[in-house]
């Protein structure tokens, strides 16, 4: 499968991150990210409230003496939360176009995505706010630009631009500006970015520590480097003439003085539609959802707690049988990961060797069965001394590519959709070894599928490959579509090791301790 | 897990560096080197279209006490025609419809324009009326305009136009 070419440029960009960072990879960690730079913001502005005074008159003056008086304390935290709300749009960013590259919005998952271009406006304009409270000459020439946006818009009686110049609205509006930055505008975010994560589960809002500790000493030293200063007092018998702007919040008022604000009001809100419907635009991919299969489940709500998109609930039983619970899968949400499949126990590949395998909840696209029946012609087509199974997924490294005589691909939705039996299963009906790829380790297309089966085969969560196989035989190697060198690397390193346990006849052939084998239920 | 924080530090400080840099610049230019603005902005409604009728005491008498008004008066208002000139050239111009269904509403006049400072002479002339034939309100005044400077021309019935 060829992919889009902002794929590749965001897969060498993480390359180059996780050569430096390894598991702190920012890349993985942008949205944690951007909370813990809300974080610093919100310590900062509480520091920055204390000292502010609040009105048309006092509000510069308590900011300089903040900046030159205090510079050690409050300066510091100024130049903070300004810097830490740049780096959080940096992030934003970066985030938005990783979620894009990676194709993570499309079909259940357009949620995350729709929701969170609101946010990209909350924070934005939470950001504007912030500077008129300066009110220098760049806090006038953002009032004034802002004035002409609103003057244009059908909604305000009157001209709120000649009411700036005129002097009239300016103290109450700032009293109106002040209460939606300190308290309005924060308050909405936070409900908006509750909104945004809600249809995920597991969702984690705090960064690797390191990341954190790396990123807060960043952002003091550029404090430091760079305090945070204003422009001239504002004075509106003068029209502002250079302005030092923040671009990564005051962008768009530069195009006032080439645009109308009509034209300006067209493009945000064009790009903001785009950016919404983005998640319903091709390519799509079609997938039918999980599908619960209560004769082959006794409730035990391991799929539950795996799925990472939270599609599926408990409920009490209601076919009669003898448990207490049993799950439902909602196909609104389900991202057709598969992942269930890995999780459910009566996806074992043992059960009812000669009949058609049925599971306790299945994909109608890939259903066990097939898996099996999968599993089983390859390993019938297998011929050489060391022979090989892997299984991968559709959105890491195409493992058909690894395809040889002694070497067979299959490929599964996800690496988590892999049941510990099955590798059992592949061991004990003729393959020398069974490695695993799937996404790039520490992330995961579908969020947690790697780190479930990784799990799995630890023997750390349900359900778990058992104990007496033989670990020396599974290896476990994820990677991109750019990552064939890596892949096979591992590959013929893993083949090696076969070679030799084979050699030494230690445990030869008895993938399985023999006194615990047996078929399992 | 490796780290190499000599790598690390090398992302942070592009990272910041980026942040720090794009925080202030590159700097914008809002208005050229030796310019001055000036806005011409007021609200005013212009006059009714047709002339108020005196209501008789009389018929003043008939109404519900409420609805008595000493004038009673078609709802149409006329369009405000205004112009600036500079030095004997027209600098801004316009002419606003009144807003709403019946034409009755204010209308709002918001112009603007970057000239060069120095010493100017300007003269705005203003129509409001659809009854009257040129120009019913006038005001010349000569203004030496600062570099950077925001003169702010606003009008009023009572004083007529005011350079702020
Ligand atoms: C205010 C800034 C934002 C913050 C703090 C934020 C935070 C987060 C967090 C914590 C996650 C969960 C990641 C995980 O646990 O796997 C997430 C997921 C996501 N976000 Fe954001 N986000 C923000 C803005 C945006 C924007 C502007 C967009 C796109 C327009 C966006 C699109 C997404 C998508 C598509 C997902 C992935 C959902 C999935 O894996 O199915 N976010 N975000
Ligand atoms: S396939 Fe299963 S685990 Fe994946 S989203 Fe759907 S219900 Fe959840
Ligand atoms: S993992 Fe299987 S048995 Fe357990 S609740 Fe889910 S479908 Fe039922």
């Amino acid at each position: 499968m060829q992919s889009a070419p902002i794929k590749r440029v965001y897969l060498t960009l993480e390359n180059w991150f996780n050569y430096s960072f390894g598991s702190w990879n920012p890349l993985y960690h942008l949205g944690t990210l951007t909370f813990f730079f809300f974080w610093v913001v919100l310590v900062s502005g509480i520091y920055l409230f204390l000292f502010f005074h609040g009105s048309l008159d006092g509000a510069y003056a308590s900011v300089e003496r903040m900046t030159h008086e205090q510079w050690y304390a409050a300066g510091i935290m100024r130049s903070l939360h300004r810097y830490a709300s740049d780096a959080a749009i940096g992030c934003i960013l970066l985030h938005m176009f990783r979620e894009f590259a990676l194709d993570r919005h499309h079909g259940a998952r357009w949620y995350s995505w729709f929701t969170g271009v609101p946010l990209l406006w909350m924070v934005v304009t939470l950001g504007i706010t912030g500077y008129w409270l300066v009110w220098d000459m760049l806090a006038q020439y953002i009032a004034i630009g802002s004035a002409h946006l609103m003057d244009s818009l059908p909604i305000f009686f009157g001209s709120m631009t000649r009411n700036f110049l005129d002097g009239a609205l300016s103290d109450r509006f700032f009293i109106l500006i002040e209460f939606l930055h300190l308290l309005g505008q924060p308050m909405l975010l936070v409900f908006a970015l509750w909104f945004h994560v809600r249809r995920l589960s597991n969702v984690n809002i705090n960064p690797p520590r390191g990341l954190a500790i790396g990123s807060l000493l960043a952002l003091l030293a550029l404090s430091i480097v760079k305090p945070a200063t204003s422009h001239a007092p504002a004075d509106l018998t003068v029209v502002p003439e250079v302005l030092n702007l923040d671009w990564f919040y005051l962008n768009i008022y530069p195009l006032l003085d080439y645009w109308s604000a009509g034209q300006i009001w067209m493009l945000t809100i064009g790009i903001t539609l785009l950016l919404m419907i983005l998640p319903w635009l091709p390519p799509k991919k079609a997938g039918a959802a999980a599908v619960v299969d209560l004769d082959n489940c006794d409730g035990c709500k391991q799929c539950f707690e795996d799925c990472p998109f939270d599609a599926i609930s408990v409920q009490a039983r209601t076919d009669g049988a003898p448990h207490e619970h049993e799950v439902v899968v909602d196909p609104a949400l389900c991202a057709v990961c598969g992942i269930c499949v890995g999780s459910c126990h009566s996806s074992n590949p043992f059960r009812k060797a000669q009949k058609e395998l049925r599971t306790g909840i299945d994909m109608p696209q890939l259903p066990v069965n097939k898996v099996r029946t999968m599993t089983d012609s390859a390993l019938a087509a297998l011929r050489g001394d060391v022979k090989i199974l892997v299984y991968g997924c559709e959105h890491g490294f195409d493992v058909t590519r690894l395809n040889r005589n002694d070497t067979v691909g299959l490929t599964l939705f996800c690496s988590g959709m892999v049941p510990p039996s099955f590798i059992e299963y592949a061991l004990r009906k003729g393959a020398d070894g069974v490695m695993i790829a799937g996404c790039r380790h520490a992330d995961c297309y579908f969020r947690f599928g790697n780190r479930w089966m990784e799990k799995r085969l630890k023997g750390e969560r349900d359900p778990v490959l058992r104990t007496k196989v033989d670990r020396r035989r599974i290896t476990v190697q994820g990677g991109a579509e750019t990552d064939r060198n890596i892949i096979e690397q591992a590959l013929n390193k893993f083949r090696e090791e076969l070679i030799t346990i084979g050699e030494t006849g230690d445990n030869a052939g008895r993938k399985v301790s023999k006194a615990e084998g047996g078929s399992h239920v | 897990m490796y780290k190499r924080y000599p790598l690390q530090f090398l992302n942070y400080l592009i990272f910041m560096s980026l942040v720090g840099y794009f925080s202030t610049a590159p700097a914008y230019r809002h208005l050229p080197e030796g310019q001055a603005m000036v806005v011409l902005a007021f609200s005013h409604a212009g006059q009714h279209v047709e002339p108020c009728r005196i209501v008789s005491p009389e018929e003043q008498a008939k109404l519900p006490p409420n609805m008595r008004r000493p004038t009673e008066c078609a709802r149409a208002r006329s369009p405000v025609k205004v112009e600036l000139l500079m030095d004997g050239q027209s600098l801004l111009s316009t002419v606003a419809q009144p807003p709403g269904l019946f034409g009755d509403g204010g209308v709002d006049v918001f112009l603007d324009a970057i000239v060069p400072a120095g010493k100017h002479r300007f003269s705005i002339r203003m129509n409001d009326s659809v009854r009257v034939k040129g120009y019913n309100y006038t005001h010349e005044q000569t203004v030496q305009l600062e570099p950077a400077q925001l003169l702010f021309i606003d009008f009023n019935t009572e004083d007529g136009f005011v350079f702020k």
